[in-house]
């Protein structure tokens, strides 16, 4: 073990919430230490035509994701089953190399519904005080949409996000979202080119007297400067979105919207390769006094003493790193005590319904990541939920974000997966066809937590995060109630064909993709007992300790989560450095 | 496609043979797709093999012809190159484990937690294709790519259905990942060594590269999209 000589601050992954609090806490005169466990990877190097296009390479073999050779997880359905490993990717996708998830995301960009700000109160208020289930544990994110929106609006500014405001300081304006919370500026960019695809799901929204909007989307519609000076290019709609970085440097990342900026600042050392495999936490003085990494290069171990340590790996690593230092109460899913692993959430997804049109031409490959035409008509409790037997409900898109043929070759329902009837059908329909789809909130659950594996061990003989999951109740009567909008969205469309929307059944699997919105697990909250962190994503246990990304979502509501960890970044780094470097210590007293 | 008069419908024909007469013979094979889908005269897959037996390759050419028969809208899957992208991609890293976490205890399970098997994929297929030949000779007498192209069809049903016994694991689980891997083959970027003149991109209208439609997406809304496609390998 080599000790290094103490730095200001030391940020452990260096991907969007790792890149924003380097940066803000850089501009504030400290010296920070980046450690990223992956390569140093940018876009004018490794996102490059013409390899930049392989399908196979990216989006089948996951060139650009976490090695689950090396970490993984391991999932149980209940506590009274035997977890097993993860062993390839499917169902969610972590990042891993500069920039993290953050270089190969689809740039959904969403602010949560100011009633997701205030879920438990909102929910207790509409509906009355034993409206919620016991074993539903929802609380209430500790800031609200007032609170956040300057946030919001500042990493929307970063990303360049494009779209329309529905809601331009109260005023409601029709072709943006209606439903989202009042916004003090319009989006920094005009909304993507129109598609096909959506343009029918506009139309069919309407007909139904729905409130269609295009995607908030971080892939810029036009070329655009932010305030750190960096500029994006323009989106080409090349259908490589999702797994994969973006050469034309239109799709916001770490690495096109900050890192150039913070690599030029000599107040910034990057150390990549360098995996952190535990924080030294020092229980009395309530500080973590160090972290300790590994040179996956050498196998060398390295210990990197600091004076703020930000946490700022995926979800599951977050977690680990806390429960593995002992740092707060681990949840115990009998009791109900302790906080660290509590309200892991996921997201409610899979009944998508495709439609085929005989005389439309689609062009499917023409597409960009966030390009879709959605409604948020069915999201949060933007419809009355009374009589309902289900909280939450979902965004509905249609729009595809690429016609790569190895996985995106629709044909209608019943036809052979193989053969010359296949092949008739795949050729009569590929340009023909696009889906329905849906993302539903997923609301904590008693029994979905997340705590340390007995068995299985990664490759620096940590125990894998077990992860204890499974759909509930909840879940199966909002993706029913949401499959029933979407067929009636697919027939005003009158297509030639369409599938039936699935009922959602049995258990989560691994296997399909469904989102990489894994949340929860170091929860923010107003009482110590009951979150890991305080509203300023301060530990309650560690005062120079900040855990930043999804995994301090009380619950998942149904957006792309990318949004509000960028958002939550900054009010961190706020609150960091116009409060916490002046008096370090509690940011909120319990 | 394959009968049994065919004299390389075994590889070892070839093996003596050596790559000269490979070469010789697979370059025409584009040339010809290009001019005639499913011609009857494009030649068989004759790439040199990396990891392959001669007997797991003829199980492959057999069961990529009856997955992608030939017809007027492309080749068949083995004259496509699919029995070589599978060649190379269980020679490479991902027929080796990569990304694939493999410690133990390993254990049966429900389908909902993934692949379970200590096996990586070389070594999955060729355990799946022992137990398919296997099964096939119990069956009908013969190993799989002996078999007429009925059989074939009935075989790979029985397998796709879980019908097929094997032993090891189910022959449901066998089929799925023989199915995605030649579909990989048929619609990967050509420089995989499948998917051979871009049949497969031809059969169903996907331009591939440079996929850049900045102007294209206005000029081309509610129009088919006319430009032939390109591959990696146009640009490199």
């Amino acid at each position: 073990m080599i000790k290094l000589k103490e730095t200001d601050a030391v940020v452990i992954g260096v991907g969007w919430t790792g890149s924003i609090l380097a940066r803000e806490l850089t501009k504030a005169g400290l010296n920070v230490v980046g450690l990223e466990r992956g390569a140093k990877r940018m876009p004018g190097q490794d996102f490059t035509i013409p390899s930049v296009r392989d399908d196979l390479k990216y989006a089948v073999r996951q060139e650009l994701f976490q090695d689950t050779q090396l970490e993984t997880v391991s999932l149980r359905h209940s506590p009274a089953e035997t977890a097993l490993p993860i062993r390839r990717l499917g169902s969610f996708l972590p990042g891993t190399d500069l920039g993290g998830a953050g270089a190969h995301w689809n740039g959904m960009t969403w602010r949560w519904l100011p009633s997701d700000h205030k879920l438990r109160t909102h929910i207790t208020e509409r509906y009355g005080k034993d409206a919620i289930p016991a074993e539903m544990t929802i609380e209430d994110l500790p800031v609200s949409y007032d609170e956040l929106e300057p946030y919001y609006d500042k990493f929307e500014k970063l990303c360049g996000v494009s779209g329309k405001a529905g809601n331009l300081r109260g005023k409601i304006i029709d072709g943006g979202n209606v439903f989202e919370g009042p916004r003090q500026n319009e989006y920094p960019n005009p909304p993507l080119a129109k598609s096909m695809a959506g343009t029918i799901m506009a139309d069919a929204s309407k007909s139904l007297g729905y409130h269609p909007f295009q995607a908030p989307s971080s892939n810029a519609s036009e070329v655009y400067t932010n305030f750190e000076g960096q500029t994006l290019g323009a989106c080409e709609y090349c259908g490589h979105c999702e797994r994969f970085g973006c050469e034309a440097n239109a799709k916001a990342s770490p690495n096109v919207c900050i890192l150039p900026a913070l690599l030029a600042d000599q107040k910034f050392e990057l150390r990549t390769h360098a995996q952190v495999k535990e924080l030294v936490y020092d229980k009395a003085a309530r500080k973590v006094t160090a972290v300790r990494y590994v040179d996956t290069r050498s196998g060398e171990e390295y210990e990197q003493p600091a004076g703020i340590v930000i946490l700022g790996a995926y979800v599951f690593n977050n977690v680990l790193l806390m429960l593995t230092a002992g740092i707060g109460e681990a949840y115990d899913y009998k009791t109900g005590k302790g906080a660290v692993g509590k309200n892991y959430c996921y997201q409610v997804s899979g009944n998508a319904v495709t439609v085929f049109f005989q005389d439309k031409e689609i062009n499917p490959f023409m597409a960009a990541g966030a390009h879709g035409v959605l409604i948020d008509d069915f999201n949060g409790d933007n419809f009355d939920h009374g009589g309902l037997g289900f909280f939450g409900g979902a965004w509905i898109q249609a729009g595809p974000t690429n016609g790569r043929p190895i996985a995106t070759r629709p044909v209608p329902p019943g036809t052979l997966r193989w053969g010359r009837e296949w092949k008739e059908a795949t050729a009569k329909w590929y340009n023909h066809a696009f889906s329905i789809g849906a993302s539903g909130c997923n609301y904590a659950h008693r029994e979905n937590f997340l705590d340390l594996d007995p068995t299985y061990r990664d490759a620096l003989g940590r125990p894998l995060i077990r992860m204890s999951y499974n759909f509930r109740d909840n879940d199966f009567k909002l993706a029913d109630y949401v499959g029933g909008v979407l067929g009636r969205l697919a027939k005003a469309m009158n297509p030639t064909v369409m599938s039936s929307p699935s009922v959602k059944k049995g258990d989560y699997s691994v296997v399909p993709y469904q989102s990489t919105h894994n949340t929860g697990g170091t929860m923010t909250g107003t009482d110590p007992k009951r979150s890991v962190v305080n509203r300023y994503l301060q530990s309650w246990d560690a005062d120079n300790l900040f855990v930043m990304g999804a995994s301090v979502f009380p619950q998942n509501a149904s957006y792309n989560p990318t949004g509000v960890v960028g958002a939550l970044a900054y009010w961190s780094a706020n609150a960091i450095t116009t409060q916490y470097l002046k008096s370090p210590g509690p940011l909120v007293h319990a | 496609m394959v009968d049994d008069n065919n004299p390389i419908r075994r590889r070892n024909f070839l093996m003596g043979a050596g790559t000269a007469v490979a070469a010789s013979l697979a370059a025409p094979v584009a040339a010809e797709a290009q001019s005639a889908p499913g011609a009857a005269s494009v030649a068989p897959d004759v790439e040199p093999l990396l990891t392959l037996t001669a007997t797991e390759h003829a199980f492959f050419v057999a069961a990529a012809d009856t997955l992608i028969p030939a017809d007027d809208l492309s080749p068949s899957g083995s004259q496509c190159g699919v029995a070589t992208f599978i060649d190379r991609q269980l020679a490479g890293a991902y027929g080796g484990g990569a990304r694939l976490y493999r410690d133990g205890p390993f254990t049966k399970a429900k389908p909902e937690l993934g692949y379970q098997l200590p096996l990586n994929p070389r070594e999955f297929f060729r355990a799946g294709i022992a137990a398919a030949n296997e099964w096939s000779r119990k069956t009908y007498g013969k190993d799989f790519d002996r078999l007429a192209d009925a059989d074939r069809e009935a075989a790979l049903k029985a397998m796709e259905a879980g019908k097929a016994e094997f032993s090891g694991f189910s022959s449901r689980m066998f089929f799925n990942a023989l199915l995605d891997l030649s579909m990989e083959g048929f619609f990967a970027d050509p420089i995989y060594g499948g998917n051979r003149d871009m049949a497969a991109w031809k059969m169903v209208g996907y331009p591939g590269l440079p996929a850049t439609y900045r102007e294209d997406i206005k000029k081309y809304f509610g129009k088919k999209y006319d430009k032939p496609p390109r591959s990696i390998a146009d640009f490199s």
